[in-house]
């Protein structure tokens, strides 16, 4: 049985359902992110998760035990907030201690407690600090200190990185995930921003509108987006639309030229229009090497010198596909009209779930 | 072109005198007990008459009394207001305004009725249950500026997420009350309660009525009685409330609200 369960969760205000059929299973010591996003329900599903809004329908049970209905003081889940809600009137070392007191636990091993949550996120000398007098990751650091101290048995985080610099979220997200690892303690991170999600997560969730897309590791769902939200979402993708030539086969036409996929495409008729997905680095660019795999013919129709990596893109007639080349200096990239001949191999052509209107 | 500032000058000047001229006149005034002499006679007097001690003291605990139902009764409901039903802020804010618009006799006359000896809650029957009813008539009275201030202070800390925060932590509504919102607040609480203090310690109509041995009452006495002594009692209670505005000043650059 997992250690998080999450059944049938709905929440609806009035006739607007914010979340809906959210069925999820969290292994103890899973580090899960929701991904997805603004109002797409995934810091909903967490704040139910958390006691802070009432599910309209199904249950929540945390090793077993059904916390749909308790208090948020009675779920023992620890959550850190994107602002990081730290008690503006006490120091650092209270701010840590603030759960232990109120559980009433000996003041020895509060101190103890604190000493060693100040050690886990390495500001060992800050606790007689205001949180004023700390830097935006630091204060977040602290919150994290502050939920883990009283030995949640879920970590909840809500966006905990979005208030910082670029630099800071980096840094914070790897140390995250190592106090995580280290505590092997089952984590839900919500957040809205993909990188975070892939580079941090076992799992993803990919939420919108409410539901569910796609759970996932984070190498399937971006290498396997199953449907085109997903595919659009989670990293740069091309989509274009083709016509089935023969599914079971999984060929297609995309203006007016054949391309295959690895695998046959499912309950497809010869003619329905699919939406098909190729990520910008499967693509090169022909040059004169055999290659087996699928070729297009097009022209170069913008080049977008990024320093380390060319983005190029290929205009075939209707459809204009990203490549994304490294640079070399010895090759200058080519010129805006050239024709060229892309190629891709099958596995890489994704082919998405759900016929489209011709 | 370089603008004349004769204007706002002149009206700077006409706007000092017409607040300062009347203070410094009654001080001038009080001074002049001592004939062809000035003297702080009159303070003496004041000072050393057990009158003003005694009606001084009561005002006093009056105001702290006042200060200290008005916080308990006003930060839980600004609190909750502001998390719970913030759609009844206009309503309580109307509320909060009504002893603004409604004058104290009319309010007092009220209470009189409703509280009288002879009614369900008799109030005024004894000494100390009127005085109980001067404090919740000074609560009512000081509703507008304890409000105000105490509204001002939760606008100025994420309430929500603060209170969410504790909750997660495992913290009940009284821990939460008392170890986060209140703590938080203070420097609001004190400005509405330093407001509370003058208010208190210069009211006549509520105590005069209510027969409590009230400062207010006793300058109104003296005043009609003397004719330096009421002079020096004013700029006492000038004092008294300017010293009030000078620590809201000292409290709100507190060190908790220097930096957010």
């Amino acid at each position: 049985m997992a250690f998080l369960e999450i059944k049938n969760l709905r929440k609806a205000y009035g006739a607007n359902n914010v979340v809906e059929n959210f069925n999820l299973a969290v292994e103890q010591g899973e580090f899960v992110s929701f991904l997805g996003p603004s109002g797409c329900g995934k810091t909903t599903t967490l704040r139910m998760v958390a006691g802070f809004e009432i599910p309209t329908a199904g249950n929540i049970l945390i090793n077993g035990k059904d916390v749909t209905n308790l208090r948020p003081n009675q779920r023992n889940v620890g959550m850190v907030f994107q602002a990081y809600a730290l008690f503006p009137n006490m120091t650092v070392a209270e701010n840590v201690a603030f759960g232990l007191k109120v559980a009433k636990r000996p003041a020895a091993e509060v101190k103890a407690r604190v000493a060693e949550m100040l050690a886990l996120i390495k500001l060992p000398q800050m606790g007689a600090r205001y949180p004023y007098q700390l830097s935006g990751g630091q204060q977040q650091r602290v919150a994290l200190a502050r939920a883990l101290a009283i030995k949640p048995q879920v970590l909840l985080l809500d966006e905990p990185l979005s208030a910082l610099d670029a630099k800071i979220r980096v840094s914070l997200r790897e140390e995250i995930r190592n106090v995580q690892r280290s505590l092997g303690i089952t984590t839900i991170y919500v957040t809205h921003d993909q990188e975070e999600a892939l580079s941090m997560s076992d799992r993803i969730v990919v939420m919108s509108e409410g539901r569910m897309e796609q759970v996932g590791a984070p190498f399937e769902i971006y290498n396997y987006p199953r449907t085109r939200f997903v595919a659009s979402f989670v990293g740069t993708l091309n989509i274009m639309r083709g016509k089935v030539v023969d599914g079971a086969a999984g060929r297609i036409e995309i203006d007016g030229q054949q391309i295959a996929t690895a695998r046959a495409i499912p309950a497809a008729q010869p003619g329905q229009i699919r939406s098909v997905a190729l990520r910008p680095e499967a693509v090169t660019l022909k040059n004169g090497v055999d290659a087996t795999g699928n070729l297009m013919r097009g022209a170069i129709e913008e080049v977008h010198f990024l320093g380390s990596v060319v983005r190029i893109r290929v205009r075939f007639k209707e459809h204009a596909i990203w490549l994304d080349t490294f640079n070399n200096p010895s090759a200058p990239p080519p010129q805006r009209g050239q024709p060229v001949t892309v190629h891709f191999g099958r596995e890489d052509l994704l082919v998405l779930e759900g016929a489209e209107p011709g | 072109m370089k603008q004349s500032r004769f204007g706002p000058w002149l009206a700077i000047a006409i706007g000092t005198l017409y607040f300062v001229l009347p203070l410094v006149a009654t001080f001038e005034f009080s001074l002049r007990l001592r004939r062809g002499e000035y003297s702080f006679d009159a303070y003496a007097i004041v000072l050393g008459d057990p009158r003003f001690q005694a009606s001084f003291l009561y005002s006093t605990v009056q105001a702290v009394a006042t200060i200290i139902v008005g916080a308990l009764l006003i930060v839980p409901t600004a609190y909750f207001i502001r998390l719970r039903l913030p759609r009844l802020r206009p309503i309580v804010e109307f509320i909060t305004l009504l002893p603004l618009v409604i004058p104290a006799i009319v309010i007092v006359f009220g209470y009189l009725r409703l509280y009288n000896s002879s009614s369900w809650i008799p109030l005024t029957a004894t000494t100390r249950t009127s005085d109980l009813l001067l404090t919740f008539s000074y609560v009512v009275l000081a509703l507008p500026y304890m409000y105000r201030a105490v509204d001002t202070g939760l606008r100025a800390i994420d309430v929500r997420t603060l209170t969410e925060a504790a909750e997660n932590l495992g913290a009940g509504w009284t821990t939460i009350m008392f170890k986060v919102i209140f703590p938080n607040v203070k420097v609001a609480i004190l400005s509405g309660a330093f407001l509370t203090f003058a208010i208190v310690i210069g009211e006549f109509t509520m105590a005069s009525l209510l027969d409590r041995p009230a400062f207010g009452p006793y300058l109104q006495l003296i005043g009609a009685n003397r004719a330096y002594e009421p002079s020096a009692l004013a700029i006492i209670a000038f004092i008294v409330t300017w010293a009030c505005m000078g620590l809201i000043q000292l409290f709100g650059r507190g060190p908790a609200t220097a930096k957010r």
